[in-house]
């Protein structure tokens, strides 16, 4: 079964079209890597994937099980978290908020789990550090580990390399990959970068305001919109 | 020593004491969040409403906080509302909001009672204004207030840090939203009338400000804001006293040197970490 199927699915903002007629599915285990350009809709596609918008056609539909407070989700900085003061545990701590249920404080396992996920992403010498003082590359996976805490089954990732330097950017990926190899968590990702995405998902969906393209990464490298879009992302 | 225990046998005194430390409790644990979150003037915005509500209540006399404290709680409803759809921006919104409330306060004062001392009272801020009724209500709200906030404080921090992921993974962002908005909304009309129309968001924001300056975690920030508005309120009580100065201003004077303190401590640190 399907764990995300989009069938024909629109979104608009204020009537205008963002994304029209998207139709796509992901099955457990996938890396789906959601590619285009700025304005093409994939920050709007990915926000009605995590039901934070409705669409205006067509349906996302949840399979396996999977309920909205199982997405792991590692959005894009905001300007507020800049400034900050909040420490590494507290932040990656919130991403089990899902869980707390009508508990008023997180519970020994909760924070057990906060703990197992700095570890497994390398930030345990950071623990008690400010979140505003470290470097990008520490921050995202700060952020990584946030989005671990609220979820086993999917991650939604949205520009997880963008502003991070080539090292640190294939260091990310290194890390994308070992969780679903090692923890079978299956992947969403939005990236401007397409050389990398198609390097490492399995799946492209190519989306311009409108779906242009959809299977898998292979067939992509092959197929003349790919082809066009990785020559003008190489240059 | 002495003073204070002169000021203690005025029961009003008392009563402004006991008001005074509840309410800037409650404004710099909330102001936390409001400062971080780009609210800051909501405060602001919020006592001018307040304040018409009050020049309104007395002719007609209510008890000016059981009118102003509804209608601040709509107008911090709708202040959020506007964030959301933004037509008008939210900035724009609560100058709208603090002038125009003025205006009707100030027009229907003139009209009614006239323009006296007790105008310039609600302005600025008397540690008179505290009756025995308006003690009980404004120690049941404020214990409230404190309450929720340490019910939801996990879930006001991540609304705070980070609303799309909060959103994201299931976490009703817009109900913690209103949750702020509401305490922040009775935390203002309670200290109103000590604080002084004008002044009250300083209770609020600065605490908050100076705190951030040195410290590296929400939690302490919290915690080190609620002590610095606590011991700034008592300075400011004091010297209020001593001189007969009105209370809100001798409150934000004492913010003021606080934050001037504490962003020297941060600067300095920083010059040493360069060297």
């Amino acid at each position: 079964m399907n764990l995300l199927q989009c069938e024909h699915v629109s979104f608009s903002y204020e009537g205008k079209p963002a994304v029209t007629d998207v139709s796509f599915d992901v099955q457990e285990g996938d890396y789906l890597a959601i590619v285009g350009e700025n304005g093409a809709g994939k920050s709007t596609l990915i926000r009605g994937l995590l039901r934070m918008k409705k669409p205006s056609a067509g349906n996302v539909l949840y399979g396996d099980g999977l309920q909205q407070n199982e997405i792991g989700y590692l959005p894009q900085q905001t300007q507020v978290q800049r400034d900050f003061p909040a420490s590494v545990m507290e932040v990656v701590l919130s991403g089990c908020l899902n869980r707390l249920g009508r508990h008023v404080f997180f519970t020994r396992g909760q924070k057990a789990e906060a703990e197992k996920n700095i570890e497994m992403l390398g930030i345990s010498s950071l623990k008690d550090r400010c979140y505003r003082e470290l470097s990008g590359g520490q921050q995202q996976r700060v952020l990584l580990a946030r989005a671990l805490c609220a979820t086993r089954k999917l991650l939604l990732l949205d520009e997880p390399v963008t502003g991070l330097d080539p090292l640190v950017a294939a260091n990310m990926y290194q890390m994308i990959r070992d969780l679903r190899k090692k923890q079978g968590i299956t992947i969403i990702m939005v990236s401007h970068d397409v050389g990398g995405a198609v390097r490492e998902a399995s799946h492209i969906l190519h989306i311009a305001n409108r779906q242009k393209f959809f299977g898998t990464s292979s067939d992509y490298r092959k197929d003349p919109i790919g082809m066009g879009f990785l020559k003008g992302g190489m240059e | 020593m002495s003073v204070i225990l002169e000021m203690l046998s005025y029961p009003f005194l008392v009563r402004a004491l006991v008001v005074g430390v509840l309410v800037s409790l409650c404004a710099s644990l909330l102001g936390t969040s409001l400062v971080l979150k780009r609210y800051s003037m909501i405060g602001d915005g919020l006592s001018h409403v307040g304040f018409a509500a009050l020049a309104i209540a007395y002719p007609l006399g209510f008890s000016p906080l059981y009118i102003s404290i509804p209608i601040c709680v709509i107008a911090a409803f709708f202040l959020l509302q506007l964030k959301d759809s933004a037509k008008i921006k939210g900035d724009a919104a609560t100058a709208l909001m603090c002038s125009g409330a003025l205006a009707v306060g100030v027009m229907v004062i003139s009209l009614t009672t006239g323009m006296n001392t007790d105008v310039c009272n609600y302005m600025f801020g008397s540690i008179l204004a505290m009756s025995r009724s308006d003690l009980y209500i404004s120690v049941v709200l404020s214990i409230a207030v404190l309450i929720l906030y340490v019910m939801f404080f996990h879930r006001l921090f991540a609304v705070t840090f980070d609303e799309a992921f909060a959103e994201a993974t299931g976490t009703n962002v817009r109900l913690y939203n209103m949750v702020i908005a509401i305490l922040t909304a009775v935390t203002v009309v309670l200290g109103m009338r000590m604080m002084g129309t004008l002044l009250i968001s300083n209770l609020i924001v600065f605490p908050a400000l100076t705190a951030m300056r040195v410290t590296k975690k929400f939690k302490t920030t919290v915690i080190l804001s609620a002590g610095i508005a606590l011991f700034c309120f008592f300075a400011g009580l004091i010297f209020s006293y001593l001189h007969s100065v009105p209370t809100g201003a001798c409150i934000v004077v004492t913010n003021i040197i606080a934050f001037i303190l504490f962003w020297s401590v941060e600067k300095w640190k920083e010059e040493r970490t360069v060297q």
